[in-house]
């Protein structure tokens, strides 16, 4: 029993299909009991008063926009050395979830901005290197979007995928480098001893959680519908021969 | 291969619209800013260093689907990725002819605009140093984005969605660089790290842009 397995689309059909319900039950419990937990049931900041409660949304949602690429990266990966078609159209399925996640921390942050910081947009560092990311998830689409050929879009996205992990990392440093920023240091790190407040921080691992989750799910349903797709032109073209 | 870099060149010199296209752009687009933000010299010295490049960075796409495409149509490529000749040294030829065609003609150029930008003059020395440093880097970049659309009818516009993120990091630290060049302030940082980016660019882009050849050449 190895991970390989699911390498093959009708063990991956089989288990996920099993999955799908569990995990997206599991998400939607997660994110009602951490949003509702985070925006009725916790105090408000002694400075930033009820605005604070948009954290429960912005911080998971940025966390999986750039896991989101990481994860493209790592199927791109396997894909060009293992050539599994899953992990292909996992990394495609991940992509549109990945950009809906970078707008939704995007839009938050403007919100959560413009009574703090009084304006929706600043050129700061972090507020930049989102954007840009949010660029990278676009050219990524589009390119899937305009190659005919499944596989060589494959291919190409994957190629893509690596050269732009690489420069978005160095978008990352260097927008450090270009403009000091308003957007304070990480909230929530392993090895930092002081992180948020625990009244803050239960419901905000609760709806990490269920993003998380949701991005599983989401993932997985994408995923499957690609594959059903997949089937089906394989089909209509096998039909179209005879 | 140097042979290749010559057909290249004389095709881009002689075959008209790329050589003389990307610099036309770029004053066109100089003349322009200035209707666009008004005529305010102060405004405009300020703004020099920054148009300039960004003026450099779109003068450069416009001639990136030339780069593969006739070769691609003609049959050329396929003779290319038969040839001894590895297709990441075609790879890299192609950026350097491209390079020398766009980028060094730009950087050349970029003075004399900047006079009717109202650049302040210390400025000028910076601008040419990160351009020379930069442009490199920016062919390479745009090579890459050729090699993926190559296959595709109407890639024009793709190319651009794809390579200007990948263009970012560049036009920041040499933009950086100009600007405190300018100010008086230290500019080694930025200009290493431009040199940093175009240096490993030529180590590694070669490589993607020839897979990227190869599985559209399939």
């Amino acid at each position: 029993m190895s991970i390989w397995e699911y390498a093959n689309p009708t063990r991956f059909m089989q288990t996920s299909g099993k999955l799908l319900p569990l995990v997206s039950v599991l998400s939607f419990a997660c994110l009602i009991v951490g949003l509702v937990w985070g925006f009725f049931f916790t105090p408000d900041d002694y400075r930033q008063g009820s605005t604070v409660k948009i954290i429960y949304l912005h911080v998971p949602s940025a966390l999986m926009a750039i896991n989101a690429w990481m994860m493209m990266l790592v199927a791109s990966l396997i894909w060009l050395v293992r050539r599994h078609h899953v992990s292909a159209l996992a990394a495609k399925a991940a992509a549109p979830v990945g950009l809906a996640m970078t707008l939704i921390a995007l839009i938050t942050g403007a919100i959560w901005g413009e009574p703090m910081w009084g304006t929706y947009w600043a050129w700061d560092p972090r507020l930049t290197s989102f954007l840009i990311l949010f660029l990278f998830y676009l050219g990524y689409m589009a390119l899937w979007a305009a190659i005919e050929n499944p596989d060589t879009a494959a291919d190409l996205t994957s190629i893509l995928c690596l050269v732009g992990s690489v420069f978005a990392l160095l978008s990352r440093y260097a927008v450090n480098f270009w403009n000091q920023g308003l957007h304070q240091g990480a909230s929530l790190s392993l090895d930092k001893e002081e992180n948020v407040a625990d009244v803050f921080y239960f419901p905000l691992l609760v709806s990490i959680a269920g993003f998380v989750l949701l991005f599983l799910a989401l993932v997985l349903l994408r995923t499957r519908s690609e594959i059903r797709l997949r089937r089906a032109s394989a089909l209509i073209s096998r039909e179209r021969l005879s | 291969m140097i042979a290749l870099l010559q057909r290249d060149l004389k095709l881009a010199i002689r075959a008209g619209g790329g050589f003389g296209l990307g610099l036309a752009f770029f004053l066109i687009l100089v003349v322009l800013v200035p209707f666009g933000v008004g005529p305010n010299s102060d405004i405009l010295s300020r703004i020099a260093p920054g148009i300039l490049w960004v003026g450099a960075l779109l003068s450069c796409l416009l001639s990136l689907d030339r780069i593969f495409q006739l070769d691609y149509e003609d049959g050329t490529l396929d003779l290319l990725a038969t040839a001894p000749l590895p297709l990441e040294a075609a790879a890299t030829l192609k950026a350097l002819s491209h390079w020398l065609v766009t980028g060094l003609p730009l950087t050349l150029a970029a003075p004399l605009l900047g006079v009717l930008l109202n650049m302040p003059s210390e400025a000028t020395l910076w601008l040419v140093a990160s351009l020379a440093l930069g442009t490199p880097a920016l062919s390479m970049l745009g090579t890459f984005g050729a090699a993926l659309t190559v296959g595709l009818k109407r890639g024009g516009l793709l190319i651009s969605l794809l390579v200007l993120p990948l263009y970012m990091p560049t036009l920041i630290f040499g933009a950086e660089a100009v600007r405190r060049g300018t100010e008086g302030l230290p500019t080694g940082t930025a200009l290493a790290f431009l040199a940093a980016i175009t240096a490993g660019c030529a180590a590694l882009l070669p490589f993607a842009s020839a897979a990227a050849l190869r599985m559209n050449l399939r």
